[in-house]
């Protein structure tokens, strides 16, 4: 006798998508799994969700997702998903993006996003180089790492992201590694319920393409390190939050309550036509 | 309706880029995202007051790349959307423009043409655009461009850019320059029940059948938004008429590339529009469009009273270029002159399209568009 032997989660998938592209031992199906269990455990109506990425390993995640779904160009999903939210502020708008798409080609929309507090909500994929090219250097590449265009070692300082995203004024804030699965799926529940501009780093294994050539061969290899080094420090100054070889600090850094954008955009709205109505 | 929310009707004094966010709002268009940039600021400042009124969205982004990208989102979302820049933005746009192209999004960008290259004259016309307009993006791609000549013409081919957007889905370029822009002319609004205000194409179907690419007979898909329960995926990579990436098949790349191109080509009949004056019997033909096309006619009329048999074929629509009616004009003609503002950009075009008859060409750069004796004595030197 045979069974249904279908995953209970796969009517969040799109299965003419399947197989998915990404390598053994890579992180991206972890946030994606964490993050389909945020939208089951909050009963999230996928009619109402949109999904946004850039271009990159995990821009790819988007299309996975059994929901309207946007695959934009290198580095614009926050602003195409700032169109979409002013549009219909009715939309959960999540972006699931890369380390280089949000925060190299595409930083200045980040920034920007954050200081307007667009009620949007950022999920960074951190594997600390451009895994789909080949393993370049990026924004987050730790000091002295190898990548194929830092054949000597990486002499240029990586972003804090978590630093970046508080000083940019979202009102969420939080960084996980794929090894913290349950507290990444509460950050994600979390950063759903929430009005204004969140943001989720999550620090992911690469083995393929960024470990190899740094010492980490295998996901298991970065799993271990992610074990070893990670320490939760809830609240803590994220200034201060570093990833090293020796340290990965995660934790909730920011979760503060502040008007969004869309709500004070669409209140002036209303107030000014009911201004003009009494004249 | 009380206030001003109404739409603005009958006979107003405005300048150009007023009159291009008039048309916009009259067209439906609820959301405007942009940067500061001369010569089209004005559009920007005017639709900031005018957009809350009709409930609609205006947003400042911090670039044109995020403004552009901004827009094919709200399309997606749903409302009728646009941007406005000049030159320089214009470039920064081109990538996202393609992406609007791919993804089919109806959307309109004003580019109110400068002096160029880099910041150039930004506050003196230009018509260097033109060829950008057509080929800016990578990769190959059908684009409607119009070219108003007016303030009237502001409003009216904002509105028209709006109707030929929905109904192809594709970004639809207003091609002005700082004069038209700038300028303070009559124009007139007629009742809103006077309009043609066309709306993309929906499907028909359930969620489960809707392929987001599947064309209809005029090669247009049928548009869902987001938020309506179709759960649909769109991307610039090459895609199915599912909208599932297929990077590697040669057939979907030609198919959908084609597709991309015809559904302007084989529609071009529909959108192309010209102004023709004095064609029957013409032995020079001026062909001028935007400002230039002002001084044109005056030309033309002096060059009749002269004796000249001149003619003007002006240019209403640049891209898809309106081959037949170039290539009509030039077998009637002895000659064709072609004013520019550039270095010679629809001159190539005239050239390709009029095969044998001659053409002659004068540039003006840097300064005002050529006055009505310049391009007499072009039609003098050439009939």
């Amino acid at each position: 006798m045979t069974q249904e032997t279908a995953h209970p989660f796969m009517k969040y998938l799109r299965q003419a998508m399947m197989p998915h592209i990404w390598c053994p031992g890579c992180g991206n199906g972890i946030v994606l799994n964490c993050f389909v269990h945020a939208l089951d455990e909050l009963h999230k109506d996928l009619d109402k969700l949109a999904v946004v990425s850039g271009i990159g390993c995990i821009g790819r995640a988007a299309g996975y997702l059994n929901a309207d779904s946007f695959h934009t160009t290198h580095g614009r999903a926050v602003a195409f998903a700032t169109g979409v939210k002013l549009a219909n502020p009715e939309l959960d708008v999540v972006i699931i993006s890369g380390d280089g798409d949000l925060f190299a080609i595409g930083g200045n929309h980040f920034i920007h996003a954050a200081r307007r507090n667009i009620g949007i909500k950022v999920i960074c994929v951190n594997n600390f180089n451009y895994g789909m090219t080949g393993g370049q250097q990026g924004p987050t590449t730790p000091l002295e790492a190898f990548t194929t265009t830092t054949p000597y070692g990486n002499i240029e300082p990586p972003f804090n992201l978590v630093h970046l995203a508080a000083a940019s004024g979202a009102t969420y804030v939080a960084r996980w590694t794929t090894l913290h699965v349950r507290k990444l799926t509460q950050s994600f529940k979390r950063m759903l319920q929430k009005e204004g501009f969140c943001f989720v780093e999550v620090v992911s294994p690469c083995p393929e393409i960024f470990g190899r050539r740094n010492k980490l061969r295998t996901g298991l290899e970065m799993m271990d390190l992610f074990k070893r080094a990670s320490v939760i420090e809830n609240f803590s100054d994220p200034s201060k939050a570093v990833i090293s070889a020796e340290k990965i600090v995660v934790g909730e850094f920011v979760n503060i309550e502040k008007i969004s954008y869309e709500r004070m955009l669409h209140e002036k709205i209303s107030h000014i036509n009911e201004k003009r109505m009494d004249w | 309706m009380t206030g001003k929310r109404a739409l603005l009707t009958g006979v107003h004094f405005m300048n150009g880029d007023i009159a291009c966010a008039e048309g916009a709002i009259a067209a439906g268009c609820r959301f405007f995202a942009g940067y500061p940039i001369t010569p089209a600021t004005e559009i920007a400042e005017y639709l900031s007051e005018r957009m809350p009124e009709f409930g609609g969205i205006y947003i400042q982004m911090e670039d044109e790349i995020a403004s552009i990208a901004a827009v094919i989102g709200a399309s997606y979302a749903g409302l009728k959307a646009m941007t406005a820049t000049s030159g320089p933005g214009f470039s920064l746009m081109q990538e996202n423009i393609g992406l609007a192209v791919m993804t089919e999004t109806p959307c309109v960008i004003v580019d109110i043409m400068r002096g160029g290259p880099s910041t150039g004259q930004p506050t003196l016309p230009g018509q260097q655009d033109v060829m950008q307009a057509k080929w800016g993006s990578h990769g190959d791609y059908g684009i409607i461009a119009l070219s108003p000549s007016s303030v009237q013409e502001m409003f009216d081919l904002t509105v028209e850019a709006f109707n030929l957007s929905e109904i192809y889905r594709l970004p639809v370029l207003l091609m002005g320059d700082e004069i038209v822009g700038h300028m303070w002319e009559k124009v007139v609004i007629p009742p809103a029940s006077k309009f043609k205000i066309v709306s993309r194409k929906r499907p028909h179907v359930t969620p489960d059948k809707y392929a987001p690419f599947m064309p209809g007979d005029d090669l247009v898909p049928p548009m869902a938004c987001f938020g309506e329960g179709y759960h649909f995926h769109a991307t610039g990579l090459t895609h199915d008429e599912h909208g599932y990436p297929k990077t590697q098949s040669s057939e979907v790349q030609t198919r959908l590339v084609r597709r991309l191109c015809e559904k302007v080509s084989k529609n071009a009949d529909k959108i192309v529009r010209v102004e023709e004056v004095m064609l029957d019997d013409a032995d020079v033909v001026v062909v001028a469009y935007g400002i230039v096309a002002r001084s044109a006619l005056s030309a033309v009329r002096k060059a009749r009273e002269a004796g000249i048999k001149a003619g003007l074929l002006r240019l209403i629509t640049l891209w898809p270029f309106p081959e037949e009616h170039v290539a009509k004009a030039a077998e009637k003609a002895e000659k064709i002159v072609v004013p520019e503002m550039n270095c010679g950009q629809i001159t190539r075009e005239v050239e390709r399209v009029a095969k044998t008859t001659p053409v002659a060409f004068l540039s003006k750069l840097g300064e005002e568009p050529h006055t009505p004796m310049e391009i007499l004595e072009l039609i003098r030197r050439n009939a």
